[in-house]
């Protein structure tokens, strides 16, 4: 069996996607900023496209902003309420130590420039407190940045209470909303977003594309100087297919998400119930304020790079937030905020399920898991240790 | 390109010489959970030769196939050998480790050294220099 559950780290384009771009690159290939026919084509599909998109999220096309995807949304998003907050003499950041690197390093660059940044703490279920968001704020604040899902543990963000306390108190609130436009239903008025990042392959549409939504009034601070695109908040020739392309599969996320939803809630469940009988082992992240798509799990005594490798030669695809596969030596800075223990995080799993998935696919998934845990288990000298009792269990 | 190479699979898909040696003459472990990888290395002396290597490991792909090349590299081989081993050794016996997986060579190349120490600290009168 062949199952890709890697569906936070990407999508496969959806037939939509693909056919919506092909046209733009065979024969309506012009620039939208020529004025012959077939630059001023391309113009139109460009405004239908920011138009379908604005209507998915509930807001007026002059509002989209098109990008190169979400890490190039979230840095303008934030470096625009920075440069207004800064000219205002407001330096002061509120976000938490569960977003995603585009926007964590983006906080760490401008802390170096000065600003103070305050990273609010999240609860074991993963989920930021909007009270301490309110605590958090002060006269000085000039942007608040919390995600509405999060891409590792899949929990679902208290965004319309936060967005309310922010426009209470007159801060600009942001959302990396990148795991959940398309998934969820993300509607900028009702959840108080000022800006609202997104991108495009994560919702069945092409890699390297993506939008800000920015709120009527706030001037969108340029990232790339150059050309007037983008009324003159993101030079370069815009990627016409890729825009289009996204519209399509937002389009179609949007009309087929109830179904989808529901049905993908209940095989996550049955597979969060699946792989918690495994022993010694928990489920990542609130049980139900969470994507209908996500399950992660901690196995102890195991690490996930190897469980990862092993299922992939079994047909799954998943990820880990070990150390071992980011490349440095820390684990997933989103396990260590739910408060995993080092050794725990290290044997981290996400699967994170497409909308093609069935209950054969889930239960094969289960199976294939157990037999991995058991097998890595079985010469893993931390579970010995943990089995002869020279180590405390954790999970 | 892959991740790993095809040597690299190989071990980790078939590790040899996994296990435990009961009453081995030399144990060691090295590695933390913190950093993600541990090894443990169970060795069998008789007459200065290794007669006889298991592993046990918790770690990546990377750690799993170290341990299994290293255990191959000195099994059968005399104590003097093992204690030249390097993790480059190792590494190049795997055809190659991506630059960021070096370190889980290390853990191999020390957990030998570690059991070798283990060895002569319970045979003084072993140890020739
Ligand atoms: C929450 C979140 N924000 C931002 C990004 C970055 O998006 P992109 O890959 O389009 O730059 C991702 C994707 O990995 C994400 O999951
Ligand atoms: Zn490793």
């Amino acid at each position: 069996m062949n199952i890709y559950a890697d569906n936070a780290a990407t999508t496969r384009m959806s037939r939509a996607a693909i056919d919506a771009m092909l046209p733009y690159l065979e024969t309506e290939y012009g620039n939208p900023s020529s004025l012959h026919g077939v630059g001023q084509r391309a113009k139109e599909a460009l405004e239908a496209a920011r138009a379908d998109i604005a209507a998915v999220i509930n807001c007026t096309p002059k509002e989209i902003f098109f990008t190169s995807g979400g890490s190039e949304s979230d840095n303008q998003a934030i470096m625009t309420a920075a440069e207004r907050g800064r000219r205002a003499g407001k330096m002061h950041i509120v976000s938490d130590k569960i977003e995603h690197h585009a926007v964590l390093e983006t906080l760490k660059k401008l802390k170096k420039q000065g600003f103070e940044i305050t990273l609010l703490p999240v609860g074991q279920n993963g989920i930021v407190d909007a009270s301490d968001v309110e605590k958090a704020l002060r006269d000085d604040t000039c942007l608040c940045t919390v995600m509405y899902a999060n891409n590792e543990i899949g929990t679902v963000q208290p965004v319309e209470r936060i967005g309310a306390i922010c426009r209470e108190r007159g801060v600009i609130f942001h959302t990396d909303a990148v795991q959940a436009v398309g998934h969820i239903p993300v509607d900028v008025q009702a959840c108080g977003a000022d800006m609202l990042s997104a991108s495009a392959h994560k919702f069945h549409g092409p890699k390297g594309v993506g939008f800000l939504y920015v709120k009527r009034g706030i001037k969108p601070e340029r990232l790339i100087e150059g050309g007037s695109q983008e009324r003159g908040c993101r030079a370069g020739t815009e990627n016409v297919a890729g825009v289009v392309s996204m519209a399509a599969a937002l389009k179609e996320s949007a009309a087929h998400m109830k179904e989808n939803g529901e049905r993908l809630t209940v095989l996550r469940d049955r597979l969060i119930k699946g792989l918690s009988a495994i022993p010694h082992s928990a489920l990542n992240g609130d049980a139900v304020k969470r994507l209908p798509s996500n399950v992660n799990f901690c196995f102890e005594g195991i690490e996930g790079e190897s469980l990862l490798l092993l299922l992939d030669d079994k047909g799954v695809c998943a990820s880990s937030g070990s150390a071992c596969t980011s490349g440095s030596l820390d684990p997933s800075h989103v396990l260590l905020a739910i408060g995993r223990v080092h050794d725990v995080a290290h044997g981290s799993l996400r699967l994170t399920l497409g909308e093609d998935a069935d209950e054969a696919q889930i239960d094969y998934i289960i199976g294939a898991t157990a037999e991995v845990v058991s097998y890595l288990r079985g010469f893993s000298p931390v579970w010995r240790d943990l089995c002869a009792g020279k180590k405390q269990f954790i999970l | 390109m892959a991740l790993y190479s095809e040597k690299v699979m190989d071990h980790f898909r078939n590790p040899r010489n996994v296990g435990v040696i009961e009453d081995a003459d030399g144990v060691g472990e090295v590695g933390n959970a913190k950093c993600g990888d541990i090894m443990k290395m169970y060795l069998k002396i008789d007459d200065d030769t290794i007669t006889d290597v298991k592993f046990e490991t918790f770690g990546c792909g990377s750690a799993i196939a170290s341990s299994s090349m290293a255990t191959e590299l000195i099994k059968g081989q005399p104590v003097s050998d093992a204690l030249k081993l390097t993790n480059k050794a190792v590494a190049e016996a795997l055809d190659g480790l991506p630059d960021y997986k070096m370190h889980c060579s290390v853990l191999a190349e020390e957990a030998i050294k570690n059991a070798l120490d283990d060895y002569y600290s319970k045979n003084p009168d072993k140890r020739k220099e």
